[in-house]
């Protein structure tokens, strides 16, 4: 173990002592100890005991607290066994073995390696596990004689590896390997062109003087057996979509490629069959691999990010069914109306319901947008999408899954859609003008020769055909779009496709939510008035603070500093939807509503009271001010939308209340319009109807309520705080630091649209040069051989040269300190 | 020269060995993930002979 892996790959957390031995969460609290070692909570002691027991402790020679938090979850797994659902989530079944893929997201590092690699030694069935790192999976083969599904899921989730196990998942069945297929494509593309190449070589620099024609025939033939399968293996996709293009007739860039494959390949076997020399089968076989290098280029840059993700990965797999008798998990899928569930804290609200009992305090943010929690009493309808904060609830469903108003926005998706996918491409545009071009200057000269030279009529049309094969044009598009897929990656900002990279270039009109997107949801914007407190006053508040799940309290914590201070055992106590208590420090703290501070005998003065986010403070029994919640923008994001201003016509939406009305108007400037207690649905139509005047739509939001919006846009920009977390489907993906440096990307986008279209410019003057000696009836197999490659070679450096020169520009002064 | 005739089909030969190679490795996987095998080797495990082979 280097220390260089350990910077790498091992959280950087320093070994202080009041840090988990195996996760590095500060401990809080009640302290879980086991020899010199102390554990933030009893799942992580049991993990170390576990990994001591089973000669596993290497693990923790990785990197200092290099577990993985382990939190606490439902321990029943039993649900998975349903036969039907079991067969959804595994690859692979016989009664020898079962293979079976998981998410983790917790995998972290190389000790997260090692230990799911040795699972092995952890339970008896496991007989092989490995770790897919960038993707944060985990395969494991087991005997299911030996060890049942729900046995290997609850021993990961014991770990700390809980597996993602959501609806998207089981519906779409097992998972196939998606880029297998294009790399052997690719391959067998490349070795039939290196072979090929290598003896045309010599054919073209004359060594039919030592050998006669014989050889020549002889590598025509070789070339020939080599090109057949490359031609019906690896330009398969390229076959279909043609074909579908053509039934549907709509004019694709594949059908130039694909006619200027066919005609080749004929022409080059006429060449063979007849003996009159080797064809083209070298430029044939170099073309295919060109353009499928550049899918393979294309394909990696998003391999680990899901565009098209709805409502279906972000619901739970299982819900709590409580009947009368007892409580069980069942899948989702078996969901009724008129079931009792039950929801514990963090848990999510699977379908439209009603509070049966328990007090709510359900988080809509990922549905409305609303950043703070709504309080809910028995019977109030709650919808789904929301979280439970607080104690568990028992509530009653009322519609089904699939009726929700929550999954009611999704069903939108199927109009936006098409009519997006009908959207021109550049390329699009360029190859439907280039196939009549060349169509007509093929004709042209075969009727300009008919008369004289019958022979050369037809060598003209064919070569005017084979030579202005669209490799170049094909190329332009997927190198320039690759390399600003990995500029914008490596700034975290992701990029579905070259469409979207082109709509950007063209949006005028820019709608932003507000939470989360230009607000950051973090620690900032905590305003305490009142009489100040000193450092260990403050350090009491916040030790009592971080106690609580509550998202107002966390935001406070974050917000405070000072030294860690230890709480008293067993002081602390939450009053959920009211306030917490604790002692720390010798203190006695109580944090929450004005309300809840006066049933404990200490009032708060009158002008504090705000029917605004506040949290009031009483110290020791008297009365020391309230925190004030505002959402703060994120840093220099009033820059960026003055910046924006310039250019596009700006909105804002937002299902927050209008108490900001004031100083957003002065950031977006007086034009613009900006409409607060927005419903996701209110969103979608205001989309719609900017769409209906003609404007090409960008909508840059976060969360589910967004969703409707962001499909209704031409391109929408989701803003996730984790990128790989979820997020709802759009164009684009980038994290939330990287929203106010939108002016950069926009123009970074609008600059590589330009280089583009030169690249465009370039392939079409080497199709100038080509296609006038083809039509001219003089082309030869080596004219055709250097032209090709020349023009894909100069099209691919220029476009990623030019795209990368552009991308260095954005996001600089975030490099520089 | 008569041997080149002979020679020639024998190099593609030996060629298509390494294009089955690699079509072995593409099925077994190898270009699936080319990240974590480079973690491996630090793994050092001092129970070696107790890893199962797949």
């Amino acid at each position: 173990m280097t220390d260089e892996t350990r910077t790498d790959f091992a959280p950087d957390i320093p070994a202080a002592a009041p840090d988990c031995f195996h996760c590095g969460t500060p401990v809080r609290g009640a302290t879980f100890r086991k020899g010199p070692n102390t554990f933030c909570c009893q799942g992580c002691l049991t993990v170390f005991e576990l990994l001591t027991e089973n000669g596993l402790d290497e693990f923790y020679r990785f990197g200092p607290a290099a577990g993985a938090r382990v939190l606490p979850g439902t321990e029943d797994f039993g649900y998975l066994d349903d036969p039907a659902l079991r067969q959804r989530l595994v690859d692979f079944s016989d009664t020898k073995t079962t293979r079976v893929i998981f998410r983790a997201p917790a995998i972290h590092c190389v000790a997260c390696v090692w230990l799911l690699e040795n699972l092995f030694r952890l339970a008896q069935g496991v007989t092989y596990s490995r770790v897919n790192f960038p993707r944060k999976e985990v395969f494991i083969a087991f005997d299911p004689a030996r060890l049942k599904l729900s046995e290997v899921v609850a021993l990961l989730s014991k770990l700390g590896y809980a597996p993602e196990l959501n609806l998207a998942d089981a519906e779409a069945g097992p998972r196939q390997p998606v880029s297998r297929r294009l790399w052997l494509q690719t391959g067998g593309a490349g070795f039939a062109f290196g072979n090929i190449m290598l003896l045309s070589i010599s054919s073209y620099f004359g060594l039919d003087a030592f050998t006669g024609p014989a050889l020549r025939r002889m590598f025509g033939w070789i070339a020939f057996v080599l090109a057949v399968p490359v031609l019906a293996y690896s330009a398969a996709d390229y076959w279909r979509a043609a074909w579908v293009a053509a039934r549907e007739r709509v004019l694709a860039v594949e059908i130039p490629i694909v006619a200027g494959l066919a005609g080749l390949a004929v022409w080059s076997a006429a060449d063979v069959f007849s003996g009159r020399g080797p064809g083209y089968f070298d430029t044939l076989t170099g073309l295919l691999f060109f353009l499928l290098t550049g899918k393979v280029f294309q394909q990696k840059t998003y391999d680990r990010l899901a565009f098209d993700r709805d409502y279906k990965s972000f619901f739970p797999l299982s819900v709590l069914r409580k009947t009368a008798a007892v409580e069980e998990r069942i899948p989702l899928s078996r969901l009724e109306v008129g079931d009792r569930l039950v929801i514990r804290h963090g848990e999510l609200i699977p379908a439209d319901s009603r509070l049966a009992s328990g007090s709510a305090t359900i988080d809509y943010s990922f549905v409305t947008g609303e950043s703070e929690p709504v309080a809910k009493a028995e019977g109030d309808h709650i919808y789904a999408g929301g979280r439970q904060m607080g104690a568990a609830i028992e509530i009653e469903t009322v519609k089904a899954v699939s009726q929700s108003y929550l999954t009611s926005l999704w069903n939108q998706e199927n109009c936006a859609k098409t009519r997006r996918d009908s959207l021109d491409s550049l390329t699009n545009r360029y190859s439907r003008a280039f196939v009549w071009v060349v169509l007509a200057v093929a004709v042209g000269s075969a009727a300009f020769w008919s008369g004289r030279d019958s022979q050369r009529a037809l060598r003209s049309f064919v070569s005017v055909l084979i030579v202005a094969c669209p490799c170049a044009l094909a190329l332009a598009a997927p190198f320039a779009l690759g390399t600003a897929q990995r500029v914008l990656g490596r700034r975290q900002v992701f990029l579905k496709n070259a469409a979207t990279l082109e709509t950007l270039a063209q949006v005028d009109t820019i709608v932003f939510d507000k939470t989360g997107t230009l607000t950051d949801a973090g620690g900032c914007g905590v305003h305490f008035s009142g009489e100040p407190l000193d450092a260990e006053e403050r350090a009491a508040v916040r030790a009592v603070a971080r106690q609580s799940a509550h998202p107002l309290a966390a935001r406070l914590a974050a917000s405070l500093d000072g030294a860690a201070v230890e709480l008293s055992p067993f002081s602390f106590a939450e009053t959920p939807g009211c306030g917490v208590e604790g002692l720390a420090a010798h203190r006695a703290v109580l944090l929450g509503s004005a309300f809840w501070l006066s049933s404990r005998g200490v009032e708060a003065p009158l002008e504090l009271i705000d029917p605004g986010t506040v949290v009031h403070l009483a110290i020791d029994g008297a009365y020391r001010g309230a925190y004030k919640f505002n959402s703060a923008l994120r840093p220099r994001a009033e820059v960026a939308l003055r910046d924006l201003a310039g250019r596009y016509e700006l909105a804002l939406l937002s299902g927050d209340n209008e108490k900001e009305r004031a100083s957003f108007a002065a950031i977006f400037g007086p034009q613009s319009p900006l409409h607060f207690n927005q419903s996701p649905w209110d969103k979608l139509h205001f989309i719609r109807r900017l769409r209906d005047d003609g404007k090409t739509v960008m909508m840059v939001g976060d969360g589910l309520n967004d969703a409707g919006a962001l499909q209704e846009s031409d391109v929408g920009a989701a803003v996730v705080e984790k990128v790989g977390a979820f997020s709802p489907a759009s164009g684009v993906i980038m994290s939330g630091a990287m929203a106010p440096r939108l002016p950069e990307i926009l123009r970074f986008a609008r600059a590589s649209a330009r280089v583009i279209r030169v690249s465009l410019g370039i392939s079409a003057l080497y199709n100038l040069a080509g296609v006038s000696i083809a039509a001219a009836g003089l082309m030869s197999p080596i004219f055709c051989a250097i032209l090709m490659p020349a023009s894909s070679v100069t099209v691919v450096v220029f476009a990623c040269a030019a795209t990368a020169r552009c991308g260095a520009a954005v996001g600089q002064e975030e490099a520089a300190p | 020269m008569i041997v080149i005739f002979l020679l020639i089909p024998l190099s593609i030969v030996t060629a298509a060995v390494f294009l089955f190679g690699f079509i072995w490795a593409v099925r077994s996987g190898q270009f699936e993930d080319t990240c974590t095998p480079s973690l491996r080797p630090l793994l050092d495990d001092k129970n070696k002979d107790q890893k199962p082979h797949p």
